[in-house]
């Protein structure tokens, strides 16, 4: 039934017998992003924004051309609302602290999700700690969703800022984020978004989700590393301080007096990561050829398919009954510590990844300090699926008999 | 034996499934941490009164290799002076690091026994701190640098 014409991973084919799930760290990376990056450095490799040579120019027409290219495949207004970073991480330090320091006051209250992953827990922890905010957490259902009478109850009217991940990077939940931005504007709040485990799973349109900021990683939707986007929209970013200081960000500086530049270029000091920038761009591309609606309608067969499989096996517990979800996993079998399993699938060739993934307070909520996580990307298929299911079985006789 | 088995053979599954010494601890104890599993392990000193340790316990959560390994060292304490614990607690990090090859003390006093299961563990550079964990832990309370705490 699969039809998903992949093209080359050059990685995974020097692997064959590799079966990767663990997408939701990182992503392979398709032949067009590894050549968009060589041919960058072999034909337009320049400073940016600085000089007047040719290829200096060049050189700013690819990464002023990535912008753009961005900006259209999250359908934001404007070029000018997107910020190049270095990935979610440090998107969501941009926002917290340039947050802090221009629209909130002490004593405002910023909501952060039960669900969220560290980077998006302690940016806004340290902006609290320093500014004398407070963090209130959304909590999340038994099944691992978010009720809006929830948060009505957590409610009050110095909330500010209300923080969230569109897809949950341990539960799978994918949050319904249109719903959930008209209750924080009705309220008078910002919405910010984590859409760091979606924006490359399928369609992606800021202004459909309604969100007011929103941060993401290149390296996981088959870009490169290093390179991510913070989009906002134009008014906020006018509105905001910038994070960090230098060049390309000022507009004028003198021994009395430092004037900044307009967004985005506000947000951007120093040199950027040109060949990220233009990775990205070649990362869009690839997953537009091959249909974002279809890479989606995908992934939820193999979700769907995913759950099936996996509650058969026995003494497998599974976090995150959503029926709103992504082809991502997290579960423990009874007895056997997450990396003692993930160990275990590694000697059959799977790749999985194990630990607490970054978000210490669901596990708590869960109740395990651990788990085991498989994350699919457009290159799994159902019989990945299988042979995990069947390694899974291999391993409690394993450990047990 | 393929690579797994070398991880986990037969003794550390028995270790893992019966471990020695491991019970509810109350009291003051000490706690150690692996920041990046999460992993916590409870461990409590007995001594006898004077120089002597009488028994090691501990409790607490972790994979094979680290309850294993903390098994195997509540027997290798138990019934050990003070600077006998701490020479051993020092062969022990480094055999399990790899910087010692052999488990048997020079000074003759000291047999790490079952320690030997865990070497293992060096051909997987991540889970060598899964076996060096409850070792650090009862390290730091020997030497005096405790994150005691009590219930
Ligand atoms: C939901 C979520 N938010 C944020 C991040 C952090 O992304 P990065 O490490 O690329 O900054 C991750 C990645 O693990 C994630 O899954």
């Amino acid at each position: 039934m699969y039809t998903l014409k992949t093209g080359s991973f050059p990685l995974l084919e020097a692997n064959p017998n590799l079966i990767y799930l663990d997408n939701a760290s990182t992503t392979q990376k398709p032949e067009p992003v590894l050549q968009a990056i060589t041919q960058y450095y072999q034909t337009r490799n320049a400073n940016v924004h600085r000089a007047v040579y040719r290829l200096a120019e060049a050189s700013t027409h690819a990464y002023e051309g990535a912008r753009d290219r961005i900006a259209r495949f999250i359908g934001a207004a404007s070029s000018k609302e997107i910020v190049f970073t270095r990935g979610t991480t440090e998107a969501l330090n941009l926002i917290a602290h340039s947050l802090a320091r221009t629209v909130l006051h002490p004593g405002d209250i910023i909501i952060v999700t039960q669900m969220d992953h560290h980077s998006n827990i302690v940016p806004f922890w340290l902006a609290a700690q320093e500014l004398g905010l407070h963090l209130r957490f959304w909590p999340i259902t038994p099944s691992g969703e978010l009720d809006l009478e929830d948060l009505e109850r957590i409610w009050s009217d110095r909330v500010r800022v209300v923080t969230l991940p569109h897809v949950s990077n341990v539960l799978g939940t994918v949050n319904p984020i249109p719903t959930i931005a008209s209750f924080v504007h009705d309220r008078g709040a910002l919405l910010v978004l984590d859409a760091a485990q979606s924006v490359g799973h399928g369609p992606f349109h800021v202004s459909e989700l309604g969100c007011d900021m929103a941060a993401f990683s290149g390296h996981k939707m088959y870009g490169p590393m290093g390179i991510g986007i913070l989009w906002a929209r134009e008014r906020i970013l006018n509105s905001l301080v910038p994070y960090q200081g230098g060049g390309e960000m000022i507009a004028s500086v003198s021994e009395t007096y430092v004037t900044f530049n307009e967004p985005p270029y506000r947000f951007e000091a120093g040199t950027p990561n040109v060949e990220g920038a233009v990775g990205l761009a070649a990362a869009m591309d690839f997953l537009d050829t091959l249909d974002r609606e279809r890479i989606w309608a995908e992934e939820q067969e193999l979700a769907r398919y995913g759950v099936e499989i996996l509650s058969s096996v026995k003494d497998l517990t599974l976090y995150g009954k959503s029926s709103s979800r992504a082809a991502l996993f997290t579960f423990n079998l009874k007895g056997i510590h997450s990396h003692d399993l993930a160990q275990f699938l590694d000697s059959r060739s799977i790749a999985v990844r194990s630990g607490h993934h970054c978000a210490q307070p669901l596990f708590q909520r869960l109740g395990v300090p651990s788990a085991v996580r498989a994350s699919l990307g457009i290159y799994n298929r159902k019989e990945d699926l299988d042979r995990l299911a069947d390694a899974l079985e291999e391993a409690r006789r394993y450990f047990h008999e | 034996m393929s690579e797994l088995d070398i991880l986990y053979q037969e003794l550390i599954l028995e270790h893992y499934k019966h471990p020695r010494n491991k019970e509810p601890i109350s009291g003051t104890y000490i706690t150690h941490e692996n920041p990046s599993c999460g992993d916590s392990l409870k461990i409590k000193i007995d001594w006898d009164g004077s120089d002597r340790i009488k028994r090691v316990i501990f409790d607490g959560h972790g994979c094979a290799i680290s309850m294993a390994s903390a098994s195997i060292m509540t027997e290798l304490l138990s019934g050990r002076t003070h600077s006998e614990a701490l020479e051993i607690c020092n062969c022990a990090l480094s055999y399990l690091r790899g910087d010692r090859k052999d488990c048997t003390d020079p000074v003759e006093v000291v047999d790490l026994g079952d320690l030997e299961a865990l070497s293992g563990v060096r051909q997987f550079p991540l889970r060598v701190k899964c076996a060096t964990l409850p070792w650090h832990g009862i390290e730091k309370e020997l030497k005096g640098q405790r994150t005691v705490s009590s219930q």
